[in-house]
Protein backbone atom coordinates (compact mmCIF):
# COMPACT_ATOMS: atom_id res chain seq x y z
CA UNK A 1 0.00 0.00 0.00
CA UNK A 2 2.63 2.59 0.93
CA UNK A 3 4.50 1.82 -2.30
CA UNK A 4 1.37 2.45 -4.31
CA UNK A 5 0.69 5.68 -2.46
CA UNK A 6 4.21 6.88 -3.15
CA UNK A 7 3.70 5.91 -6.82
CA UNK A 8 6.72 3.64 -6.65
CA UNK A 9 4.59 0.80 -7.95
CA UNK A 10 1.38 0.97 -9.94
CA UNK A 11 0.16 -2.57 -10.44
CA UNK A 12 -2.64 -3.16 -12.91
CA UNK A 13 -4.27 -5.58 -10.51
CA UNK A 14 -4.17 -5.94 -6.75
CA UNK A 15 -5.46 -9.11 -5.14
CA UNK A 16 -6.28 -9.02 -1.44
CA UNK A 17 -5.24 -12.30 0.15
CA UNK A 18 -6.58 -11.33 3.57
CA UNK A 19 -9.66 -13.48 3.09
CA UNK A 20 -7.55 -16.66 3.25
CA UNK A 21 -8.17 -17.34 6.93
CA UNK A 22 -6.72 -20.85 6.55
CA UNK A 23 -3.29 -19.27 6.23
CA UNK A 24 -3.42 -17.74 9.72
CA UNK A 25 -1.90 -20.12 12.24
CA UNK A 26 1.03 -20.69 14.58
CA UNK A 27 1.77 -24.28 15.57
CA UNK A 28 4.52 -26.68 16.40
CA UNK A 29 4.81 -29.86 14.37
CA UNK A 30 7.58 -32.26 13.36
CA UNK A 31 10.18 -30.28 15.27
CA UNK A 32 9.36 -27.01 13.55
CA UNK A 33 7.44 -23.86 14.30
CA UNK A 34 5.01 -23.62 11.44
CA UNK A 35 3.56 -20.21 10.72
CA UNK A 36 0.88 -19.45 8.14
CA UNK A 37 1.90 -16.63 5.82
CA UNK A 38 -1.13 -14.52 6.73
CA UNK A 39 -0.50 -14.67 10.47
CA UNK A 40 -0.50 -11.12 11.81
CA UNK A 41 2.70 -9.80 13.35
CA UNK A 42 0.61 -9.02 16.47
CA UNK A 43 -0.33 -12.71 16.78
CA UNK A 44 3.31 -13.75 16.60
CA UNK A 45 4.23 -11.13 19.16
CA UNK A 46 1.63 -12.39 21.62
CA UNK A 47 2.28 -16.13 21.22
CA UNK A 48 3.56 -17.56 24.53
CA UNK A 49 4.91 -20.63 22.76
CA UNK A 50 7.08 -18.53 20.45
CA UNK A 51 8.25 -16.28 23.26
CA UNK A 52 9.50 -19.32 25.13
CA UNK A 53 10.96 -21.48 22.39
CA UNK A 54 11.39 -19.23 19.38
CA UNK A 55 12.52 -15.92 20.90
CA UNK A 56 14.07 -14.63 17.67
CA UNK A 57 10.67 -14.55 15.98
CA UNK A 58 8.91 -13.18 19.02
CA UNK A 59 11.47 -10.41 19.55
CA UNK A 60 11.51 -9.49 15.91
CA UNK A 61 7.71 -9.20 15.82
CA UNK A 62 7.74 -7.06 18.95
CA UNK A 63 10.11 -4.59 17.28
CA UNK A 64 8.38 -4.21 13.91
CA UNK A 65 6.76 -0.82 13.26
CA UNK A 66 4.06 -0.03 15.84
CA UNK A 67 1.07 -1.86 17.37
CA UNK A 68 -1.43 -0.50 14.84
CA UNK A 69 0.70 -1.67 11.94
CA UNK A 70 1.35 -5.05 13.55
CA UNK A 71 -2.40 -5.66 13.82
CA UNK A 72 -2.63 -5.68 10.02
CA UNK A 73 0.84 -6.62 8.84
CA UNK A 74 1.52 -10.29 8.18
CA UNK A 75 4.68 -12.35 8.46
CA UNK A 76 4.28 -13.51 4.85
CA UNK A 77 4.02 -9.92 3.70
CA UNK A 78 7.09 -8.88 5.65
CA UNK A 79 9.08 -11.80 4.21
CA UNK A 80 7.98 -11.65 0.58
CA UNK A 81 8.03 -7.86 0.31
CA UNK A 82 11.79 -8.28 0.88
CA UNK A 83 12.49 -4.65 1.60
CA UNK A 84 16.15 -4.59 2.65
CA UNK A 85 15.07 -3.05 5.95
CA UNK A 86 12.27 -5.56 6.61
CA UNK A 87 13.23 -7.53 9.71
CA UNK A 88 11.69 -10.96 9.12
CA UNK A 89 14.06 -12.02 6.30
CA UNK A 90 17.00 -11.89 8.74
CA UNK A 91 15.07 -14.12 11.14
CA UNK A 92 14.44 -16.61 8.33
CA UNK A 93 18.12 -16.62 7.37
CA UNK A 94 19.38 -16.93 10.95
CA UNK A 95 17.04 -19.82 11.76
CA UNK A 96 17.45 -21.57 8.37
CA UNK A 97 13.73 -21.45 7.80
CA UNK A 98 11.97 -23.15 4.95
CA UNK A 99 9.49 -21.26 2.80
CA UNK A 100 6.54 -23.15 1.40
CA UNK A 101 5.28 -21.50 -1.79
CA UNK A 102 2.44 -22.53 -4.04
CA UNK A 103 1.43 -21.60 -7.54
CA UNK A 104 -0.29 -23.05 -10.58
CA UNK A 105 2.54 -25.57 -10.97
CA UNK A 106 2.25 -26.88 -7.45
CA UNK A 107 4.06 -26.55 -4.14
CA UNK A 108 7.76 -25.74 -3.80
CA UNK A 109 9.83 -25.67 -0.64
CA UNK A 110 12.69 -23.21 -0.62
CA UNK A 111 15.42 -22.62 1.91
CA UNK A 112 15.65 -19.04 3.16
CA UNK A 113 19.08 -18.76 1.53
CA UNK A 114 17.59 -19.28 -1.92
CA UNK A 115 14.46 -17.21 -1.32
CA UNK A 116 15.85 -13.68 -1.01
CA UNK A 117 17.43 -12.56 -4.28
CA UNK A 118 17.67 -8.78 -4.21
CA UNK A 119 15.89 -5.65 -2.97
CA UNK A 120 12.13 -6.32 -3.19
CA UNK A 121 12.92 -9.46 -5.17
CA UNK A 122 12.38 -13.04 -4.07
CA UNK A 123 12.36 -16.44 -5.73
CA UNK A 124 8.55 -16.28 -5.97
CA UNK A 125 7.48 -16.80 -9.57
CA UNK A 126 4.57 -15.13 -11.26
CA UNK A 127 1.34 -16.56 -9.87
CA UNK A 128 3.00 -18.01 -6.78
CA UNK A 129 2.27 -17.04 -3.19
CA UNK A 130 4.14 -17.70 0.02
CA UNK A 131 1.98 -20.05 2.08
CA UNK A 132 3.95 -21.09 5.12
CA UNK A 133 7.18 -20.56 7.03
CA UNK A 134 8.84 -23.41 8.87
CA UNK A 135 11.47 -22.62 11.50
CA UNK A 136 13.42 -25.59 12.88
CA UNK A 137 12.76 -25.59 16.64
CA UNK A 138 16.15 -26.95 17.69
CA UNK A 139 17.82 -23.89 16.15
CA UNK A 140 15.44 -21.27 17.50
CA UNK A 141 15.46 -22.31 21.16
CA UNK A 142 18.57 -20.19 21.78
CA UNK A 143 18.09 -17.24 19.46
CA UNK A 144 17.67 -13.49 19.52
CA UNK A 145 16.92 -10.49 17.34
CA UNK A 146 18.61 -7.19 18.16
CA UNK A 147 17.54 -4.09 16.35
CA UNK A 148 18.62 -0.47 16.44
CA UNK A 149 15.88 2.05 15.77
CA UNK A 150 16.06 5.79 15.31
CA UNK A 151 12.61 6.18 16.81
CA UNK A 152 9.69 3.94 17.64
CA UNK A 153 7.86 2.80 14.55
CA UNK A 154 10.58 3.75 12.10
CA UNK A 155 12.38 1.19 9.99
CA UNK A 156 15.43 -0.11 11.77
CA UNK A 157 18.87 1.33 11.21
CA UNK A 158 20.28 -2.18 11.31
CA UNK A 159 19.13 -5.43 12.89
CA UNK A 160 20.81 -8.76 13.53
CA UNK A 161 19.20 -12.14 14.13
CA UNK A 162 21.17 -14.99 15.68
CA UNK A 163 20.45 -18.65 16.35
CA UNK A 164 22.80 -20.92 18.28
CA UNK A 165 22.86 -24.64 18.90
CA UNK A 166 25.30 -25.87 21.52
CA UNK A 167 26.37 -29.45 22.21
CA UNK A 168 26.29 -30.91 25.72
CA UNK A 169 29.84 -29.73 26.41
CA UNK A 170 28.94 -26.17 25.40
CA UNK A 171 30.51 -26.23 21.95
CA UNK A 172 28.63 -24.44 19.17
CA UNK A 173 27.29 -26.98 16.69
CA UNK A 174 25.31 -24.60 14.55
CA UNK A 175 25.14 -20.85 14.24
CA UNK A 176 22.98 -18.71 12.00
CA UNK A 177 23.37 -14.94 11.61
CA UNK A 178 21.13 -12.79 9.39
CA UNK A 179 21.54 -9.03 9.00
CA UNK A 180 18.86 -6.42 8.23
CA UNK A 181 19.70 -3.13 6.54
CA UNK A 182 23.14 -4.43 5.66
CA UNK A 183 22.81 -4.67 1.88
CA UNK A 184 20.33 -4.66 -1.01
CA UNK A 185 18.66 -7.67 0.57
CA UNK A 186 19.10 -9.65 3.78
CA UNK A 187 22.72 -10.71 4.27
CA UNK A 188 23.93 -13.94 5.84
CA UNK A 189 27.07 -13.27 7.88
CA UNK A 190 28.80 -16.45 6.71
CA UNK A 191 32.28 -15.69 8.03
CA UNK A 192 30.88 -14.63 11.39
CA UNK A 193 28.91 -17.87 11.60
CA UNK A 194 32.11 -19.85 10.93
CA UNK A 195 33.95 -17.86 13.58
CA UNK A 196 31.47 -19.06 16.19
CA UNK A 197 30.81 -22.60 14.98
CA UNK A 198 33.01 -25.19 16.68
CA UNK A 199 34.06 -22.83 19.47
CA UNK A 200 32.85 -22.58 23.06
CA UNK A 201 31.56 -19.10 22.15
CA UNK A 202 34.00 -17.26 24.36
CA UNK A 203 34.04 -13.47 24.41
CA UNK A 204 36.89 -13.49 21.89
CA UNK A 205 34.83 -15.53 19.41
CA UNK A 206 31.95 -13.09 19.78
CA UNK A 207 34.28 -10.13 19.18
CA UNK A 208 35.72 -11.83 16.12
CA UNK A 209 32.25 -12.65 14.75
CA UNK A 210 31.11 -9.05 15.23
CA UNK A 211 34.12 -7.73 13.32
CA UNK A 212 33.53 -10.17 10.47
CA UNK A 213 29.80 -9.42 10.34
CA UNK A 214 30.52 -5.70 10.09
CA UNK A 215 33.06 -6.34 7.33
CA UNK A 216 30.54 -8.37 5.35
CA UNK A 217 27.77 -5.79 5.75
CA UNK A 218 27.22 -3.47 2.79
CA UNK A 219 24.90 -0.83 4.22
CA UNK A 220 24.05 2.30 2.27
CA UNK A 221 24.09 5.82 3.70
CA UNK A 222 20.66 7.38 4.12
CA UNK A 223 18.80 9.59 6.56
CA UNK A 224 19.26 6.90 9.21
CA UNK A 225 23.01 7.17 9.16
CA UNK A 226 26.20 6.86 7.17
CA UNK A 227 27.42 3.51 5.86
CA UNK A 228 30.30 3.65 8.31
CA UNK A 229 28.01 4.22 11.27
CA UNK A 230 25.69 1.42 10.22
CA UNK A 231 28.59 -0.98 9.80
CA UNK A 232 29.77 -0.15 13.31
CA UNK A 233 26.25 -0.76 14.58
CA UNK A 234 26.11 -4.15 12.82
CA UNK A 235 29.05 -5.15 15.02
CA UNK A 236 27.26 -3.95 18.15
CA UNK A 237 23.99 -5.68 17.28
CA UNK A 238 25.82 -8.89 16.36
CA UNK A 239 27.51 -8.95 19.75
CA UNK A 240 24.27 -8.21 21.51
CA UNK A 241 22.28 -10.92 19.73
CA UNK A 242 25.08 -13.47 20.17
CA UNK A 243 25.34 -12.77 23.90
CA UNK A 244 21.60 -13.04 24.45
CA UNK A 245 21.44 -16.26 22.41
CA UNK A 246 24.36 -17.69 24.35
CA UNK A 247 22.69 -16.89 27.64
CA UNK A 248 19.54 -18.61 26.43
CA UNK A 249 21.50 -21.63 25.22
CA UNK A 250 23.23 -22.03 28.57
CA UNK A 251 20.10 -21.54 30.66
CA UNK A 252 18.22 -24.15 28.64
CA UNK A 253 21.06 -26.64 29.17
CA UNK A 254 20.91 -26.31 32.90
CA UNK B 1 -15.73 0.99 -11.88
CA UNK B 2 -17.26 1.09 -8.43
CA UNK B 3 -17.62 -1.84 -6.10
CA UNK B 4 -20.45 -2.33 -3.65
CA UNK B 5 -19.44 -2.78 -0.02
CA UNK B 6 -21.31 -3.13 3.25
CA UNK B 7 -19.58 -2.33 6.47
CA UNK B 8 -20.97 -2.24 9.98
CA UNK B 9 -19.89 1.16 11.20
CA UNK B 10 -20.43 2.01 14.87
CA UNK B 11 -23.10 -0.62 15.09
CA UNK B 12 -25.15 0.24 12.01
CA UNK B 13 -24.95 -1.40 8.61
CA UNK B 14 -23.73 0.97 5.92
CA UNK B 15 -23.61 0.19 2.24
CA UNK B 16 -22.01 2.17 -0.54
CA UNK B 17 -20.44 1.89 -3.94
CA UNK B 18 -16.79 2.90 -3.79
CA UNK B 19 -13.90 2.95 -6.17
CA UNK B 20 -11.53 0.10 -5.31
CA UNK B 21 -8.73 2.61 -4.70
CA UNK B 22 -10.69 4.43 -1.97
CA UNK B 23 -9.01 4.30 1.40
CA UNK B 24 -11.10 3.32 4.41
CA UNK B 25 -10.43 6.69 6.04
CA UNK B 26 -11.81 8.53 3.00
CA UNK B 27 -14.85 6.26 2.89
CA UNK B 28 -15.54 7.06 6.55
CA UNK B 29 -15.00 10.79 6.20
CA UNK B 30 -16.24 11.57 2.70
CA UNK B 31 -18.95 8.98 2.12
CA UNK B 32 -20.26 8.58 5.64
CA UNK B 33 -19.44 12.04 7.00
CA UNK B 34 -17.68 10.61 10.04
CA UNK B 35 -15.02 13.28 10.22
CA UNK B 36 -13.90 12.40 13.73
CA UNK B 37 -11.34 10.10 12.17
CA UNK B 38 -8.53 12.35 11.01
CA UNK B 39 -6.15 12.22 8.08
CA UNK B 40 -2.74 13.22 9.35
CA UNK B 41 0.17 11.91 7.34
CA UNK B 42 -1.56 9.43 5.04
CA UNK B 43 1.67 7.41 5.07
CA UNK B 44 1.00 5.00 7.98
CA UNK B 45 3.11 7.01 10.39
CA UNK B 46 0.97 9.23 12.57
CA UNK B 47 -2.01 7.13 13.67
CA UNK B 48 -4.57 9.94 13.75
CA UNK B 49 -6.69 7.83 11.37
CA UNK B 50 -6.83 4.89 13.80
CA UNK B 51 -10.11 2.98 13.94
CA UNK B 52 -11.10 -0.42 15.28
CA UNK B 53 -11.43 -2.98 12.50
CA UNK B 54 -13.17 -6.06 13.90
CA UNK B 55 -12.13 -4.80 17.31
CA UNK B 56 -8.45 -4.26 16.59
CA UNK B 57 -6.91 -0.82 16.17
CA UNK B 58 -5.50 -0.20 12.69
CA UNK B 59 -4.50 2.77 10.56
CA UNK B 60 -7.43 3.39 8.27
CA UNK B 61 -5.27 5.23 5.73
CA UNK B 62 -3.60 1.93 4.94
CA UNK B 63 -6.72 -0.16 4.49
CA UNK B 64 -8.80 0.00 1.34
CA UNK B 65 -12.50 0.54 1.89
CA UNK B 66 -13.17 -2.67 -0.07
CA UNK B 67 -11.04 -4.56 2.45
CA UNK B 68 -13.48 -3.55 5.20
CA UNK B 69 -16.36 -5.17 3.34
CA UNK B 70 -18.25 -7.45 5.72
CA UNK B 71 -16.33 -6.20 8.73
CA UNK B 72 -17.06 -4.06 11.76
CA UNK B 73 -15.54 -0.63 12.10
CA UNK B 74 -15.65 1.52 15.22
CA UNK B 75 -14.64 5.15 14.89
CA UNK B 76 -14.31 7.78 17.60
CA UNK B 77 -17.99 8.60 17.03
CA UNK B 78 -18.79 5.06 18.21
CA UNK B 79 -16.76 5.42 21.40
CA UNK B 80 -18.79 8.18 23.01
CA UNK B 81 -20.81 11.30 22.30
CA UNK B 82 -20.43 14.86 23.56
CA UNK B 83 -23.36 14.22 25.89
CA UNK B 84 -22.13 10.89 27.08
CA UNK B 85 -18.39 10.81 27.04
CA UNK B 86 -16.63 7.53 27.29
CA UNK B 87 -14.44 7.45 30.41
CA UNK B 88 -11.34 7.67 28.21
CA UNK B 89 -12.71 10.79 26.56
CA UNK B 90 -13.61 12.20 29.93
CA UNK B 91 -10.12 11.44 31.22
CA UNK B 92 -8.48 13.17 28.26
CA UNK B 93 -10.61 16.23 28.96
CA UNK B 94 -10.06 16.17 32.71
CA UNK B 95 -6.30 15.58 32.54
CA UNK B 96 -5.62 17.88 29.58
CA UNK B 97 -4.64 14.97 27.37
CA UNK B 98 -5.02 17.13 24.29
CA UNK B 99 -3.79 20.43 23.02
CA UNK B 100 -4.74 20.93 19.36
CA UNK B 101 -6.75 17.73 19.44
CA UNK B 102 -5.79 16.47 16.00
CA UNK B 103 -4.20 13.22 17.18
CA UNK B 104 -6.79 12.66 19.92
CA UNK B 105 -9.27 10.39 18.09
CA UNK B 106 -6.42 8.02 17.21
CA UNK B 107 -4.96 8.21 20.72
CA UNK B 108 -8.33 7.33 22.21
CA UNK B 109 -8.84 4.41 19.80
CA UNK B 110 -5.42 3.00 20.75
CA UNK B 111 -6.05 3.63 24.45
CA UNK B 112 -9.43 1.95 24.16
CA UNK B 113 -7.91 -1.17 22.62
CA UNK B 114 -5.19 -1.21 25.29
CA UNK B 115 -7.58 -0.91 28.24
CA UNK B 116 -9.77 -3.64 26.84
CA UNK B 117 -6.80 -6.01 26.91
CA UNK B 118 -5.12 -4.65 30.01
CA UNK B 119 -7.28 -2.84 32.57
CA UNK B 120 -4.33 -1.74 34.65
CA UNK B 121 -1.45 -0.76 32.38
CA UNK B 122 1.75 0.78 33.70
CA UNK B 123 3.49 3.72 32.04
CA UNK B 124 5.65 1.53 29.83
CA UNK B 125 2.66 -0.45 28.60
CA UNK B 126 0.76 2.74 27.81
CA UNK B 127 3.73 4.21 25.95
CA UNK B 128 4.12 1.05 23.99
CA UNK B 129 0.44 0.81 23.08
CA UNK B 130 0.43 4.43 21.90
CA UNK B 131 3.72 4.18 20.02
CA UNK B 132 1.87 4.19 16.69
CA UNK B 133 0.22 7.52 17.47
CA UNK B 134 2.14 10.75 17.10
CA UNK B 135 1.28 14.01 18.85
CA UNK B 136 2.72 17.05 17.05
CA UNK B 137 2.04 19.16 20.16
CA UNK B 138 4.25 16.66 22.02
CA UNK B 139 1.77 16.44 24.88
CA UNK B 140 2.68 12.86 25.62
CA UNK B 141 2.99 13.14 29.40
CA UNK B 142 -0.56 14.38 29.74
CA UNK B 143 -1.81 11.74 27.34
CA UNK B 144 -0.25 9.01 29.44
CA UNK B 145 -1.72 10.54 32.58
CA UNK B 146 -5.11 10.60 30.88
CA UNK B 147 -4.96 6.92 30.00
CA UNK B 148 -3.98 6.07 33.56
CA UNK B 149 -6.84 8.15 34.87
CA UNK B 150 -9.23 6.43 32.46
CA UNK B 151 -8.07 3.07 33.79
CA UNK B 152 -8.77 4.30 37.32
CA UNK B 153 -12.27 5.50 36.39
CA UNK B 154 -12.96 2.17 34.84
CA UNK B 155 -11.79 0.33 37.94
CA UNK B 156 -14.16 2.37 40.07
CA UNK B 157 -16.84 0.65 38.04
CA UNK B 158 -18.84 3.74 37.29
CA UNK B 159 -19.11 2.74 33.68
CA UNK B 160 -18.99 -0.67 32.16
CA UNK B 161 -16.09 -0.65 29.80
CA UNK B 162 -17.53 -1.63 26.46
CA UNK B 163 -18.28 0.32 23.37
CA UNK B 164 -20.11 0.33 20.06
CA UNK B 165 -23.74 1.46 20.30
CA UNK B 166 -25.10 -2.03 19.80
CA UNK B 167 -23.09 -3.59 22.56
CA UNK B 168 -23.13 -0.56 24.75
CA UNK B 169 -24.45 -1.62 28.11
CA UNK B 170 -24.37 0.69 31.05
CA UNK B 171 -23.37 -0.87 34.32
CA UNK B 172 -25.87 -1.47 37.07
CA UNK B 173 -24.28 1.30 39.06
CA UNK B 174 -25.39 3.77 36.43
CA UNK B 175 -23.62 5.82 33.86
CA UNK B 176 -20.65 7.96 34.50
CA UNK B 177 -21.63 11.02 36.44
CA UNK B 178 -18.72 11.53 38.76
CA UNK B 179 -17.74 14.99 37.73
CA UNK B 180 -19.64 17.56 35.75
CA UNK B 181 -18.57 20.01 33.08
Amino acid sequence: MPLMKLRIVSPSHVIDLNGLKELEYVRREDGSFVIGALTRIAEIESSEMLRKDCPILSECAYQIADPLVRNLGTIGGNVSHADPTNDMPAVMIASDAEMVVEGPEGVRRLNASEFFLDAFTTALRQGEILKELRLPARKTKASAYSKLERQSGDFGIVGVGVSLLLSQDGRCVECGIGMTGAGPTVVRAKRAESAVRGTKVAASAIERAATLAAEDARPVADLRGSAEYKRAMVAVMTKRALRISLKRARSSQR
Amino acid sequence: MKTGISVEVNGSARSAAVEPRTLLVHFLRDDLGLTGTHVGCETTNCGSCAVLLDGRPVKSCTVLAVQANGKEVTTIEGIGTPERLHPIQFAFWKKHGLQCGFCTPGMIISAYALLKKNANPDDAEIRRALSGNLCRCTGYSKIIESVKYAAKLQKKGKVEFSVGPRRHKRAESGEYSGESW
